[in-house]
């Protein structure tokens, strides 16, 4: 009985699926470079594991919440804090600054238009991005700044044999997973996707949970598209792409309801980890990108249908 | 009920035509045949795909695997279409085919539709990268031709979204299937109770989008002549845009072909009115945003006035 119910735990789907697949990799190799995968996948997990934790709470708020500005944040975030640090040492904090200040800043604008204009909030974080795509298209110009030398150290470093990225996703989880489980906050955060009328009536602030949600994905983005910038060098105009489609993806495999209301944290860490084992998997399998998006597709839907049909009534 | 409550369509032509007045008084020489096609020469695929969009959001789900579609489509028609277009037609029909059994499949395992969509679209633009992993490929002859024909008095992309609009509103408006489809999005209970099976129901709309997702692919490549895997992802965003734009709602079933078409050519629209304005190409996405929000704004202060009276 505790097998099965554990095993009805929706976030350990994604971590099965992440050791299969790391499993599989390894299986090619019989076992060597064990420890460079599963640092690499941790590198480049944690990107999607921020991202992924930000879209999370604002799916938690229930049907039709959802942030697609998220790569459009990201972008203009390591666009503006590489500008504003130019390479120059000891400017990271400054970057860091600009970054978040970039992601609070949409937070606040995308959750404006939701509450003010009562648009849906598909519709406004769409319309949104696309302003912010064109703000760091115009205050980018094609030129690729590096990020000064110790912050790319740092982002590309190591600390107690984690990747430094990895640690600060960990941190940013630990931080979510108490907010969620243990304060007031998450209560009314969970309370609100379940039943906002209800909520509302209960006396929550719902409207400050729900700005709470949109700026802390704003923000979450902004902090990932800033490590990004400096992990790989530079901010591009596309750095964010991948990312919207990721950022969902994480957070169904991780088994958060996608009916809001339910929210998981490790689920989101092992589904990001997951999205990269499974493509150094096939690529170490020798698949094309062609086949290689073809099996991710079918592997992301196949663990939605498991995850809908292991869960009866929950 | 306000007037504008109750004609949803007045709004979206109202933004079209300012936006059109405002790009002729910015340039008079767009108001002539030529000047015409060429401001609206990309908004046919951009409205075939809205209109595809339109069809899902009609059923209460969300397609984001709209634009890795269309993207396909294009790969397909610029490649087996062109080389052996009985393949290539089977091929289409095929994917039309995958894409009704899509939607049974979500309603049948009541999966969500933006997930499921999510995990499509990896599979459509994998599809497509394989099919042409380096853009190339070659519109059909006939394609071409019809893509570039000169009708008179209205110049072709007109025509063609006269006649999108007129076929859909037929079909989904006035038709009693497009009731029925569209009472699936208001309550699809009640529908199953009235006799319907819904999953053929969801896999008819899925079905019609798929069409009209092909119908977009094999369009574009006819203006463009070829393609390439990732040529139309933007359209994903555009065409969720340009249902809202025409006066579409999430849910209910609330959505209008007609709006949805002129929501297309109004976000195609604003992208070249700053092109004339003379400011930097670098704000033309910017602007497809800014007027997005400014037409919801619009709508939201008639609804508040419609309600207050």
């Amino acid at each position: 009985m505790t097998l099965l119910q554990r095993l009805s735990r929706p976030w350990i789907w994604a971590w099965l699926a992440a050791a299969l697949a790391f499993a599989a990799t390894l299986g090619l190799t019989s076992g060597r470079g064990a420890g460079e995968l599963a640092y690499a996948a941790l590198s480049f997990g944690a990107f999607a594991a921020i991202v992924g934790m930000g879209q999370m709470l604002v799916i938690t708020l229930g049907p039709g919440n959802v942030d697609l500005s998220i790569p459009a944040t990201m972008t203009l975030a390591a666009t503006l804090a590489l500008k504003v640090m130019s390479t120059d040492p000891g400017t990271a904090l400054l970057g860091l600054g600009v970054a978040l200040a970039v992601g609070l800043g949409t937070g606040l604008a995308n959750f404006a238009l939701i509450f003010l204009l009562r648009l849906p909030p598909i519709i406004a974080t769409l319309a949104a991005s696309l302003i912010y795509q064109s703000l760091a298209i115009w205050s980018n110009r094609g030129l690729r700044i590096k990020p000064p030398p110790g912050l790319a150290d740092f982002a590309t470093g190591r600390f107690l044999g984690l990747p430094n990225v990895a640690w600060v996703g960990l941190a940013l989880a630990l931080i979510v997973w108490v907010v969620l489980e243990r304060s007031v906050w998450g209560r009314w955060l969970l309370a609100a996707g379940q039943n906002l009328r209800a909520a509302r009536l209960a006396g929550m602030p719902v409207e400050a949970v729900r700005a709470a949600a949109y700026v802390t994905v704003a923000v979450f983005a902004a902090l990932a598209g800033y490590l990004l910038a400096s992990f790989s060098g530079g901010a591009a105009l596309n750095m964010g792409q991948e990312y919207l489609l990721m950022s969902i993806a994480v957070v169904v495999i991780g088994g958060t309801s996608i009916a809001g209301g339910n929210s998981n944290v490790p689920g989101v860490w092992g589904a990001a980890l997951f999205m990269f084992l499974v493509v150094s998997m096939l690529n170490s399998y020798g698949a094309g990108a062609g086949v290689r998006n073809v099996l991710t597709g079918t592997i992301i839907i196949a663990i939605v249908i498991a995850a809908s049909t292991r869960r009866p009534g929950a | 009920m306000s007037f504008l409550a109750r004609h949803r369509i007045v709004l979206p032509v109202v933004s079209l035509a300012v936006l059109l007045a405002l790009t002729f008084w910015m340039q008079p020489r767009a108001m002539s045949y030529f000047g015409l096609n060429l401001l609206f020469n990309l908004a046919v695929p951009i409205a075939l795909a809205t209109i595809a969009q339109m069809m899902i959001i009609m059923v209460n789900d969300i397609d984001l695997s709209v634009g890795a579609f269309v993207s396909l489509v294009a790969c397909v028609t610029a490649t087996f279409l062109n080389d052996a277009p009985l393949l290539g037609l089977l091929i289409l029909a095929a994917l039309i085919l995958s894409y009704a059994a899509m939607g049974a499949v979500i309603h049948a395992l009541a999966l969500p539709a933006i997930v499921v969509t999510l995990g499509m679209s990896f599979v459509w633009g994998g599809l497509a990268l394989f099919i042409l992993p380096t853009p190339g490929g070659a519109a059909p002859g006939w394609l071409r031709t019809l893509m570039t024909v000169k009708p008179p008095v209205m110049p072709m992309a007109v025509v063609a979204a006269i006649l999108i609009a007129a076929v859909t509103h037929l079909l989904v408006i006035r038709s009693g299937i497009g009731t029925v489809l569209r009472g699936v999005g208001g309550n699809s209970r009640s529908v199953a109770r009235a006799g319907w099976n819904v999953t053929a129901l969801k896999a008819l709309a899925y079905g019609l989008a798929g069409l009209f997702g092909v119908l977009a692919g094999m369009a574009l490549v006819g203006l463009t002549t070829s393609a390439d895997a990732n040529i139309a992802l933007r359209y994903t965003l555009l065409s969720i845009a340009g249902v809202i734009l025409g006066g579409g709602e999430f849910t209910g079933g609330k959505v209008s072909p007609t709006g949805a078409v002129i929501g297309a050519l109004t976000l195609t629209l604003a992208a070249s009115f700053l092109s004339f304005m003379r400011l930097s190409p670098d704000w033309q996405i910017g602007a497809q945003g800014a007027i997005l929000i400014l037409v919801l704004t619009a709508r939201l202060v008639f609804a508040r006035r419609g309600g207050a009276a």
